[in-house]
């Protein structure tokens, strides 16, 4: 085996290394929704998040428009601040959009959803959303259905 | 009796006396290895011959196993899943898994056997026909030119082979999910898109097969040059080196995934 | 310049609980052979380690060239075998080389010379031992001889002002065994070095060298020119050169007496 036979073999190895991390990294992973783009950072209060997470998606209209960046609780208003980096590309939200968090499926991940007002003014970096909806936590639900139900059959 | 019972405390004493010494001679070892790396800058060629014989004689068996691995994941995962109406998720599933432990812990394991064995058994033979005391009498330092070459070869060959497993192994999950099981394949990419994190599966699984590699090829090219110059201690030395850090991976394993995936 | 070129004083050196050396002295002179014998398991082979500063002893000094060798830092011990050559009993050729790559090896890595100069040099030193032919072969492909050529072709590569020879002519054929014991003669004549041979093969080694030094029990027994010590009157001396199966070394190993062990 000559040297020049040997280096070409370990350039091909690590070649198909590269090409392996590349393949792993735009097609399975979520680099390709990181996007390199630009962001802007929106926050909304919520009295419950549910099982919302960092990095869970932020959509409107189905369509995922940014993520989830931060979640601290606020220990004086007694709510959770959820802050979101969305897409500089979706900059025309009204300022009355409402935030909603949502199931994705009956037991499937939850993310934020946005429904857009009808304000002339649109969303800056830093704002903060007024109106949202807290998630629905499925034990509460039941728990509720049950109650009516019982009071229904007094 | 009693003297029976005292022999085999006295053996147990000795045999934890020893492995403890052993312990910090390799790590002595490891430190002395480190430090003859620097001279490699100057030798890149001798790290480059290693490459090829420890990581891209490895390659073949590593692309085989990462293509069944990834197809038996597929087959397995989706008789699971459709019970729930969820074999959607075939492809996230066997991303992750592959991703997170499969593609680092058996490329790790396939390392030990197929390149740490052969590296302890070159060494060790290099010391039994003298080849390690030639190059010292000849002013020639063989922790720089035999050991850290190798040493350095495994510890980048072991992430670069794992890379490549987890990428075969999700190709081989599409071939059996997609072209066989006749899934769509709009869900089998676009929901590991959503779910496979970059930095915490993709970087972490990285993270992890170069610790496995330089844990892997410190115990072989240690058993190697520390072995009893003769041919049973080489055969001993050859079924350390397997045992010792298949046991090691394994370990590491558990450690590293609960420092990194607590959250 | 003394013409002394290894000093020992006072040697201790054990393995474990085995005493190898205990309280050995010696002097080799800069020019000429010098012969280590005695018997298999008298430490020869460590000796010549101490010697290149691969073993440490336990006390006592060995300097070499007026270098103390245990005594220097790693840099100047390996600036100091690059005047020592030493050929090991197998060889201890580099598999992985060829044989011109062999020879080529510490040239390469303790020069500058360029590929032209190192080509002459190497084919040089493998003419002198006669294997010139050989420069393409692998190590795997040659005698037992033939890779003690080879390793001590290697050995000169560097002008060495010693060369140690471990055991050079054990399980050779009477040829190959012949070639050596001249190649060894003549090569030192040419060179004019001090050459150290340990060996245990009395009459070729007695035939070439210019001292003997006969060592037992760590210690040395009798020094002296080769002619001197085959009249020599000590019982010891005289059982090795002859290979007497009782003498002073005896027959048995230390056992308590046979009936003792049968009855018992």
């Amino acid at each position: 085996m000559t040297s020049r036979k040997i280096e070409i073999l370990v350039g091909l190895f690590v070649a198909a290394a590269i090409a392996a991390f590349f393949m792993l990294a735009m097609q399975v992973s979520n680099m390709s929704s990181y996007g390199g783009g630009e962001n802007y950072e929106l926050s909304a209060r919520f009295d419950n998040i549910g099982g919302l997470k960092v990095r869970s998606p932020v959509s409107a209209g189905g369509v995922t428009i940014g993520r989830v960046t931060g979640i601290q609780y606020n220990s004086e208003s007694y709510e959770a601040v959820v802050v979101m980096a969305i897409e500089t590309k979706y900059d025309k939200f009204p300022v009355d959009t409402a935030a909603s968090i949502f199931t994705s499926g009956l037991l499937g991940e939850q993310f934020v959803g946005f429904e857009p007002g009808a304000e002339e003014e649109f969303l800056k970096q830093g704002d903060v959303i007024d109106l949202t909806q807290s998630a629905l936590v499925l034990e509460q639900i039941i728990g509720q259905f049950l109650y009516s139900k019982a009071d229904e059959e007094e | 009796m009693f003297s029976g019972l005292i022999d085999r405390v006295a053996h147990l004493g000795a045999a934890t006396i020893h492995s403890f010494r052993r312990l910090g001679r390799g790590s002595v070892f490891l430190l002395e290895v480190i430090a003859s790396c620097a001279s490699l800058f100057t030798r890149p060629r001798l790290l480059i011959k290693q490459l090829y014989s420890v990581g891209v004689q490895t390659l073949i068996i590593i692309v085989v196993a990462g293509l069944f691995v990834g197809m038996v994941m597929a087959l397995q995962s989706y008789y699971a899943l459709i019970d729930f109406g969820a074999e959607d998720s075939v492809g996230v599933m066997v991303a992750l898994s592959l991703m997170r432990e499969l593609g680092p812990v058996v490329t790790a394991l396939l390392f030990a056997g197929r390149a740490g064995s052969a590296l302890t058994a070159e060494i060790g033979l290099m010391k039994a026909t003298e080849q390690l005391s030639g190059m010292e009498m000849m002013a020639v330092n063989p922790m720089q030119r035999i050991v850290a070459p190798r040493f350095m070869a495994g510890v980048i060959s072991m992430p670069l082979l794992a890379t490549i497993f987890s990428a075969v192994g999700v190709i081989g999950a599409y071939l059996v999910a997609v072209e066989l099981l006749g899934l769509d394949s709009g869900p089998f990419w676009s929901q590991p898109q959503n779910k496979v994190d970059l930095y915490l599966d993709l970087y972490n699984g990285i993270i992890k097969s170069v610790v496995f590699g330089v844990v892997a090829t410190w115990i072989a090219v240690f058993e190697g040059y520390d072995c009893i110059p003769t041919s049973e201690g080489l055969g001993q030395a050859t079924t350390r080196t397997v045992v010792h850090s298949s046991l090691a991976i394994l370990f590491l394993d558990f450690v590293l995934t609960a420092l990194m995936f607590t959250k | 310049m003394s013409d002394i070129l290894v000093k020992i004083r006072d040697l201790h050196f054990s393995r474990g609980d085995r005493k190898i050396f205990d309280g050995l002295s010696m002097d080799i002179p800069r020019r000429g052979i010098t012969a280590i014998m005695g018997p298999s398991g008298s430490g020869k082979t460590t000796l010549l380690k101490l010697i290149g500063g691969q073993l440490t002893p336990d006390q006592g000094s060995i300097e070499v060239d007026g270098l103390n060798v245990h005594q220097l830092s790693t840099r100047k011990l390996f600036e100091l075998r690059q005047r020592m050559g030493m050929l090991f009993q197998s060889g201890a050729l580099l598999t992985d080389l060829s044989v011109f790559e062999n020879v080529a090896y510490p040239l390469r890595e303790h020069t500058k010379l360029n590929d032209a100069m190192i080509r002459h040099l190497v084919l040089l030193k493998l003419n002198a031992v006669g294997l010139r032919g050989a420069a393409q072969m692998m190590p795997s492909e040659l005698s037992g001889g033939m890779s003690r050529r080879v390793a001590l072709a290697r050995a000169i590569a560097l002008d060495p002002m010693m060369i140690m020879y471990d055991e050079p002519f054990t399980g050779q054929d009477p040829i190959s065994m012949g070639v050596l014991v001249s190649l060894i003669s003549e090569l030192n004549k040419a060179l004019n070095i001090c050459s150290i041979v340990v060996s245990h093969d009395v009459p070729d080694t007695l035939s070439i060298s210019d001292t003997v030094h006969f060592i037992s029990a760590g210690k040395v027994v009798e020094s002296g020119s080769p002619e001197a010590l085959r009249e020599s009157q000590s019982k010891w001396t005289h059982q090795f050169i002859h290979g007497d199966a009782d003498g002073p070394v005896p027959f048995h190993y230390p056992a308590d007496p046979i009936m003792e062990d049968l009855c018992r």
